[in-house]
Formats: structure tokens, C-alpha cells, sequence
């Protein structure tokens, strides 16, 4: 059997520890290990973007990066995203501007679109479509998706 | 202008646009998907799949695999109950149950590359996909057919020994791939091209699709000791999954549960069941619940995909702009086994003309790729591109505006159909008008390279089965209680129709999607039935509740309960102004005027009411690279009435843009020896949200007379012009006629000689 590795790092503004193959990645010790399971999975090779969450500020495709490699880290995935009882503005810019259909890929654009407002608080429609190349939305046709985000720049 | 509303009738509820009851659970990530389901002791599966397009499998030794730490179960085709070698109904119409068992799991042969030998169960799922490596299976690689016109072919490699013609009744005798040649005859074909001053013929290709869901296929199942089997899967149908299972597992319909999860888009892919069977059959040796998730790689090989296509049309006309005969042959990779959807493929071919003459052929073949299933309007969107681009010929050489054109020859109420049928109340004119009337259409496109095109679409739309309860809560809110998997927001177009009925808001209705023990049987969410067919069901319901509910407030008033009339959210007797009683405070006496109620409601309607759609689209072809840049697109298409116009809007965008990806990306590279190369998003190219402008929507409504609320189906029409639109356009940019899919640059360049 492989060795289990020791990990310490926080999400979601706690500690976690965790035991984790190294063969294993972080999309998939959050869903199956942790039970965060906000963060989706659609294709395990980096493409389709469902399983973006926020890793020291950056965005990343959890399932390309290794379990063993959150230690120390700070990780924000969609359970984090707002307080118990609230929506960020992001959340409530999909509700309201019905950019979502199936919703398995809006947890992956919502950390997508908060990455780039952090960067960008007021981004051209051009550069939302740039930014969000890296998650595929089979339903939408990405218009009200593009729109949500637009609405909720205007908010934040 | 983005999107339009063209409102016919006004509604209180329906019209509006109320935030989704599932929301929020989808924008925060609390909602449970298939692959999100966890138990306690739940073990891991993976699917050992044919490395060959075409093997006879001569022996499978699963003893290492078995004996690996760690390994629970192997399964493989002698794990399941053998199918009879005959045709059975299983909801989504005929199918051979020995086809059906085999393609879940490879018996004697494997006929695709991803096609399914074997599944384990382990203890986690990287200990799972080890153990697939420890399984010996001796194959006997066989000539592989991956193209439908050599498949035909006499001497092609033949995939199943026992498969005959069947061709309008009469059957073949002796071994082909070609399972059925449909044909259909409306007047006097020959007849009528001898009218005709002008006349194009032109031949076609389309190459096979994916349906492209972002979320994987996925079962979770567990077999208990007392042979109650529950599973939980991303469906479009829960009792269908049902149903396949009884079939293929030979067990009874009511020891099966079926717990629809939520589910990561579907499009006609996610109503066979794959993994669902697998799941239960390792439950079953296990005794524990197993999980299954597909790889993206499995999705591609190993689930349906639209079938590639090969068509000839030909159309006449004369010089005075009139349609005098169309005829129209396809020929549908069915995949692995029989059943694809040439016979609506063809039906939908020229559906939007009003033509006297008209012939349609269809042959559904066998290849050796995954067996294909439904896709949005299976079928439509080849036809169309076929027959959409000759329209546009006829058009351009008659010197008549390609819509103007339309307009002369739309079918209408009456219309009778090649294949048939008479049309009811359908709205297409009202499309085309409203496409003429368009800032888009009336903006002209200027700039080199740049070319606009259009064109329309048909699909029929279903009704089917469909069943819901509805309970009164004593505050005066209602549950909604149905059984139709929500894929993009139909609980809410359902709970709008309750609402609308019962007088309420829309938050007041709380919907819920339940298991297949909790209400009555629904067919699949499929063939844009769910808003109108599981809406119908809403109605009925609701309307059953008033009627009780009117019976109460008569008790109460010692009147007749016909004289009860509820009209403003106010209950009262007629002639009587003093007592009256609001939906709440009726609610509230329930209990002490003889208990609780609650309704439920089955229905199968038939009036689904066509639908048609017009799409424009604007484009720059790069004369240097070939690549095609979308500028503007808009979506004309008749709803009927749109319940909740936001989601409408979804679907009519979101088939636009999948139509687009059809026309200019998506694409199975197939290898000399039958594989697909390119089994990944990011080899298949989808389109992303760079690839794209805003897509302009107006909603038409013509009322469908075939539904309380004049409902037509949304979801499929709106894939079946954008092919024909582009190509239509990228001439228009070039002046070539594009005949194959995909519309790729190098296919481009390949057409101006550059390479």
C-alpha cells in the first residue's frame, strides 16, 4: 500500500489536516476526503474548469494540482465563498440573471469570475470572455453567464 | 436589443422571471450531483473497456484482478441476465434487449473502441482502475467499418451476423449493416421536378458529435439482502433507468429505486443506462454500495454520440419562387448497434415547406463506434444542414431574399408533411416575420470577408407521460411533488403553472424532484416535453386542488360548491360579498373542515405543437487561417407561451451555441483502426465563451391550442439551423459552398485550394 502523507493547510479560513496518497489530487481529497464537494469534476485532465477554487490567490484546476501539495497553502473553494447566511454577489448575479442551467459547471466560473473581479473590478465584457475560456459551459451558450458577471462588477 | 419578448396573452405568474428555486444550492455548491453521493463502507468501480473497434473475445480471466488487495468484485457479461434476441418497448421506443445487455457489457464481441468488457470494485477508486489491468482478455482483433458509406458497402466488415434489412416491412436475407431503409412519398416526385426551372442537387457529410455534458455519467448502487435494489444516478429519467434495469437485471419493477440526483446537463446522452447496471450487479456480489464514475475518455468512447452522416438533396423550383419537389436521402452512422434517428432526421428534412411533391429516404447503419443515442432534435440538425444550404442556393439563384424565399413555400396550419402528418396551429411565418422585423436583419453587415446567412429549423416536440402531487400546507403554501429530472429549471416552469392556477406567487409553490417510490411515472426529461407535459400534470393537479378547495369553503358557507368561485386569490359564493376566504385562510381550516389536501395528476398528452425557429448569424471568415469568427447571432423561435422567458432564452442560447460548435469545431478524429483520437475537451474543441458573441433571442408566441397555457417545447429547436446559418454565411463571406461538418479552417483552406 502507498504511504499516506501528512497534510496541514487551511480552507476556507480553518485548519485542515488530511491523510492524502500522493497520487491523489487536491479536487479529489476535497470531494472525497473532506466532503467539500462544491468543487465539481468533469474531465481530470485541466479542460473543462468545474473544479476551479482559489489556491494562494490564484485560480488553479484542482484537479491538476496533487493533494500533498495544499500543504501550507490557502485555499478558497465555493463553500467559502460567502458567510452562512449570505450570497457573495457573485452568487446572486448567476440567481438573478439566470446564468446558470444544469449548474454543475457554475461552482467552477463563480471562482473563475471572483478570481478576475479581485484582479479587475471592472473588466470589458472582452476581457470576462478572455478569462473564462478556461471553463466550458455546455447550456448557457455562455451569454448570461457573461452578463451575471458584468452585473455583479457593478455591485462589488 | 438582446432579447424580445413578442407576448401574446398576459399571465399573472407565467411571463415573469422569479429567481429558480434550485439556485441556490447551485451557486453555492450544496446541491447534490450523481457524483457527489457518498455512503458509508462504499466501494469504487471501474470499467475495463475494448482497446479494439471490432474483437470477437474469445476468453476474460478476471482471477488475478479478483485476487489484487484491496479488489471486492469483477463483473463481466456473464453477470448479466442474457438478452433474448428480440425487440422490447423500454419507453424511449423499440429496442432489442440482447443489443441492450450487450452493450453494457461485451459478450462475444467488442464493436467499438470504449465498448465495456468488464467492471471491479475496490476499495477506493485508483485501487479500482489497477485491478483493470490485471484482466486477461483474449481478443481476436476484427476488420473495423467507422464510415457509414463503406459500412453500406457489399464485402464491408459486418458487425452483428444475425442483423437483416428491415425496409418498409419487408426483410432482408442476408448479412448487412444496414438495420432499416425508411422511405416516404408525398405525391408524384418525378412529376413534380419536370416542373421545376430550376433545380440543385448537392451532397453532404457530417461528422460524428458528442453531446459534451460537462458532468460525467455516474451510479451509485446498493443491493440489499432482501433484493431491494436502490440506486442513485444523473438521469434524464428515473423511471426509465427503472425500467432498462428491470429489463437487463431481470428484477422486478417495484424492488427498484431510483433516486434521481441532480444532474450536469444531458441532452438526449444521459437517458440508456450505462453504469447503473454495473453498479448494481458489484452491489450485489458486495454487498456494499458502489460507486461509479466515468473519465471523460469514457464519456467520449463509450456513451452515445450523434450519429456522422452522409445525405443527397435535391431540390426544384420554379422561376416564380414556388417549391415544386424535394427529395432528400440520409444515411445515419447508428453506431454499434440499430437506432439511430435518421426516421425524425428525415421527417424534419423539409418540414418547414408547404411542397406537393416529395420523396425522403433513410438508412440507419451499424459501425463500429459507440452506439449512438439521442442528441437535441436527434436527427434534425443534419437534415437541416443539408437542406437548409440547398434553400440557400435556390434563393440566391432565383435572386429572391433567402427569408422571402421561406415565406413563399412556409408550411402552415394544414401543411401536410412528406412523411405525413397535417400541421396544427404552428408558428414558423410568425418566426420569419418577426427574423424580417429584426434590428439584426435590418442592419447590414458591412466589411471584407464578412457574409451573413440564415436559416430555419423544425422539431416536433413529445408529450408522454407525466404524474405530480400537490399537497396544501396550512400557511397557504403548496409542495409540488414531481418525478421529472430538473436540467435547467423546470421545477420552477412547473411550480409557475401551479402557481398561476392556485392564484399564488411562485415562491409560494416549493417543488421538489423525487424518487421513483414517491410519485407516479414520468418519462424521460427529453423531447422538450418537461414544461409542457410535467407542466400539464401541474395544471391538473392545481386544478384538483381548487376543486376541493372550493368544496371546503361550501361546507363552511353551507353552499353549493358550484356556486364557489375563487377569482383574485379570493375564495366567495356568488351573489354573497360578506363571506369570503383567501387561498391562506381557506388553508388554514383545513384540518378542521375533514383534513388535509392534496392532489395528484396523471397525464399523457398528445398536442405537443411543433416548433420553429429562425436563426441569423453574422460572420468574418480569416482568409489567411481560415477561421471563422462569429460577430452577431440571433435566435428567432416560437415558445408558445414562455413560462419563465430568462430560461427560455437559455435554451434557445444554448442550442445556438452547441450548434455552433457542430458547425465549426466539433469532430471524432478516427484512427485508420477505428479509434478516436481525440477523446479529451481539450482535442474535442467546444466552444468557449471566447468563441462567442451575445446571442440575441426573440421569443415568438404563437399560442400551441394543444396546452392550457398554449406551451410549446423549447429545448431542442433551437440546434437544428445554426449549421446551415453558418454555412450559409461563411458563402455569403467566400462565396463557397461548404457541404462537410466541421466547418474547421483547415477545411476551409482545403475548399480555396490553399492546402
Amino acid at each position: 500500500m502507498p504511504t499516506r502523507v501528512h497534510v496541514t493547510t487551511r480552507i476556507n479560513g480553518e485548519d485542515y489536516e488530511f491523510l492524502c496518497e500522493p497520487r491523489q489530487s487536491l479536487s479529489e481529497v476535497l470531494r472525497e476526503t473532506l466532503g467539500l464537494t462544491g468543487t465539481k469534476e468533469g474531465c481530470l485532465d485541466g479542460n473543462c474548469g468545474a473544479c476551479t477554487l482559489i489556491l494562494d490567490g490564484r485560480i488553479v484546476d484542482s484537479c491538476l494540482v496533487l493533494g500533498v501539495e495544499a500543504q501550507g497553502r490557502e485555499i478558497t473553494t465555493i463553500e467559502g465563498l460567502a458567510g452562512p447566511q449570505e450570497l457573495h454577489p457573485l452568487q446572486q448575479a448567476f440567481l438573478e440573471n439566470a446564468a446558470l442551467q444544469c449548474g454543475i459547471c457554475t461552482p467552477g466560473f463563480i471562482m473563475s469570475a471572483k478570481g478576475l473581479l479581485e484582479k479587475e473590478p471592472h473588466p470589458t465584457e472582452e476581457r470576462i470572455r478572455w478569462w473564462l475560456a478556461g471553463n466550458l459551459c455546455r447550456c448557457t451558450g455562455y451569454d448570461k453567464i457573461i452578463r451575471a458577471v458584468m452585473d455583479a462588477a457593478q455591485k462589488i | 436589443m438582446a432579447n424580445k419578448v413578442l407576448v401574446q396573452k398576459a399571465f399573472k405568474v407565467i411571463g415573469t422571471r422569479p429567481i429558480r428555486h434550485d439556485g441556490t444550492d447551485k451557486v453555492t455548491g450544496r446541491a447534490i450531483y450523481g457524483g457527489d453521493v457518498r455512503f458509508p463502507g462504499m466501494l469504487h468501480g471501474k470499467v475495463l473497456r475494448s482497446p479494439y473497434a471490432h474483437a470477437r473475445i474469445r476468453s476474460i480471466d478476471t482471477s488475478a484482478a479478483e485476487a489484487m488487495p484491496g479488489v471486492r468484485a469483477v463483473v463481466t457479461s456473464r453477470d448479466l441476465a442474457q438478452g433474448e434476441d428480440k425487440i422490447e418497448d423500454l419507453g424511449e421506443g423499440a429496442v432489442n434487449l440482447k443489443y441492450l445487455v450487450d452493450n453494457i457489457l461485451a459478450s462475444d464481441k467488442a464493436l467499438y473502441k470504449g465498448h465495456a468488457i468488464a467492471a471491479v470494485a475496490a476499495i477506493d477508486p485508483h485501487t479500482a482502475e489497477e485491478a483493470l489491468r490485471l484482466i486477461k482478455v483474449d481478443f481476436e482483433e476484427l476488420p473495423a467499418v467507422v464510415n457509414v458509406r463503406e459500412a453500406m458497402k457489399d464485402g464491408a466488415p459486418i458487425l452483428l451476423e444475425k442483423l437483416r434489412t428491415s425496409a418498409m416491412g419487408k426483410m432482408g436475407d442476408k448479412p448487412t449493416n444496414i438495420a432499416t431503409h425508411l422511405q416516404f412519398v408525398k405525391g408524384d416526385v418525378e412529376k413534380g421536378f419536370k416542373e421545376a426551372d430550376i433545380i440543385v442537387e448537392r451532397e453532404f457529410e457530417t461528422a460524428t458529435v458528442h453531446q459534451g455534458y460537462i458532468e460525467p455519467q455516474n451510479a451509485t448502487a446498493m443491493w440489499n439482502t432482501d433484493g431491494q435494489l436502490t440506486v442513485w444516478c444523473s438521469t434524464q429519467g428515473a423511471f426509465v433507468v427503472r425500467d432498462q434495469l428491470a429489463k437487463v437485471l431481470a428484477h422486478p419493477l417495484f424492488k427498484i429505486k431510483v433516486v434521481p440526483t441532480e444532474i450536469g446537463g444531458g441532452f438526449g446522452g444521459k437517458i440508456p443506462v450505462y453504469l447503473e447496471p454495473l453498479a448494481a450487479l458489484l452491489s450485489r456480489k458486495t454487498g456494499k454500495p458502489v460507486k461509479l464514475i466515468m473519465g471523460r475518455a469514457d464519456v467520449f468512447e463509450g456513451t452515445g454520440p450523434t450519429p456522422a452522416s452522409f445525405m443527397r438533396v435535391k431540390v426544384g423550383v420554379t422561376t416564380a419562387g414556388k417549391i415544386v419537389a424535394v427529395q432528400g436521402e440520409v444515411d445515419f452512422e447508428a453506431g454499434a448497434y440499430p437506432g439511430s434517428a435518421v426516421g425524425p432526421g428525415i421527417m424534419c428534412m423539409f418540414a418547414p415547406y408547404d411542397v406537393e411533391n416529395g420523396k425522403l429516404d433513410g438508412y440507419d447503419v451499424v459501425v463500429n463506434k459507440p452506439k449512438s443515442t439521442a442528441y437535441r432534435a436527434p436527427g434534425a440538425p443534419q437534415a437541416a444542414f443539408a437542406a437548409e444550404t440547398v434553400m440557400d442556393e435556390l434563393a440566391e439563384k432565383l435572386g429572391v431574399d433567402p427569408i422571402e424565399f421561406r415565406l413563399k413555400n412556409a408550411a402552415k396550419e394544414g401543411t401536410r408533411r412528406v412523411d405525413g402528418p397535417v400541421f396544427p396551429v404552428v408558428g414558423y411565418v410568425e418566426c420569419l416575420e418577426a427574423a424580417q422585423e429584426s434590428d439584426h436583419w435590418k442592419t447590414p453587415l458591412t466589411g471584407a470577408n464578412r457574409g451573413r446567412g440564415v436559416a430555419t429549423g423544425f422539431w416536433f416536440n413529445v408529450g408522454l407521460q407525466s404524474s405530480c402531487n400537490i399537497t396544501v400546507n396550512q400557511d397557504g403554501t403548496v409542495n409540488l411533488i414531481e418525478g421529472s429530472t430538473d436540467i435547467g429549471g423546470t421545477r420552477t416552469s412547473l411550480a409557475m403553472q401551479a402557481a398561476e392556477v392556485l392564484g399564488l406567487s411562485a415562491e409560494d409553490v416549493k417543488p421538489s424532484v423525487v424518487d421513483t417510490d414517491s410519485v407516479g411515472y414520468n418519462n424521460v426529461t427529453g423531447g422538450s416535453r418537461t414544461t409542457f407535459a410535467s407542466g400539464w400534470a401541474a395544471y391538473e393537479a392545481a386544478q384538483d386542488v381548487l376543486r376541493q378547495m372550493r368544496e371546503r369553503a361550501a361546507l363552511i358557507w353551507e353552499a353549493n360548491p358550484d356556486d364557489v368561485t375563487y377569482e383574485n386569490g379570493s375564495f366567495s359564493v356568488k351573489g354573497d360579498s360578506k363571506n369570503q376566504l383567501t387561498f391562506r385562510e381557506l388553508s388554514a381550516k383545513l384540518n378542521q373542515t375533514g383534513g388535509p389536501i392534496s392532489a395528484s395528476a396523471s397525464v399523457d398528452p398528445k398536442g405537443a405543437g411543433g416548433a420553429f425557429a429562425v436563426h441569423i448569424v453574422d460572420l468574418e471568415v480569416d482568409p489567411e487561417t481560415g477561421k471563422v469568427k462569429i460577430l452577431r447571432y440571433t435566435a428567432v423561435q416560437d415558445a408558445g407561451k414562455a413560462i419563465h422567458p430568462s430560461y427560455v432564452e437559455g435554451q434557445m442560447q444554448g442550442g445556438a451555441v452547441q450548434g455552433i460548435g457542430w458547425a465549426l469545431n466539433e469532430e471524432y478524429f478516427m484512427t485508420a483502426r477505428g479509434a478516436m483520437a481525440n477523446s479529451t475537451f481539450l482535442d474535442y474543441r467546444m466552444p468557449t465563451s471566447l468563441d462567442l458573441p451575445m446571442i440575441d433571442t426573440i421569443i415568438v408566441e404563437v399560442a400551441n391550442p394543444g396546452h392550457p397555457f398554449g406551451v410549446r417545447g423549447v429545448g431542442e429547436v433551437p440546434i437544428v439551423p445554426p449549421q446551415a446559418a453558418v454555412a450559409n454565411a461563411i458563402y455569403r463571406a467566400t462565396g463557397m459552398r461548404m457541404t462537410r461538418l466541421p466547418m474547421t479552417p483547415g477545411a476551409i483552406l482545403h475548399a480555396k485550394g490553399v492546402i
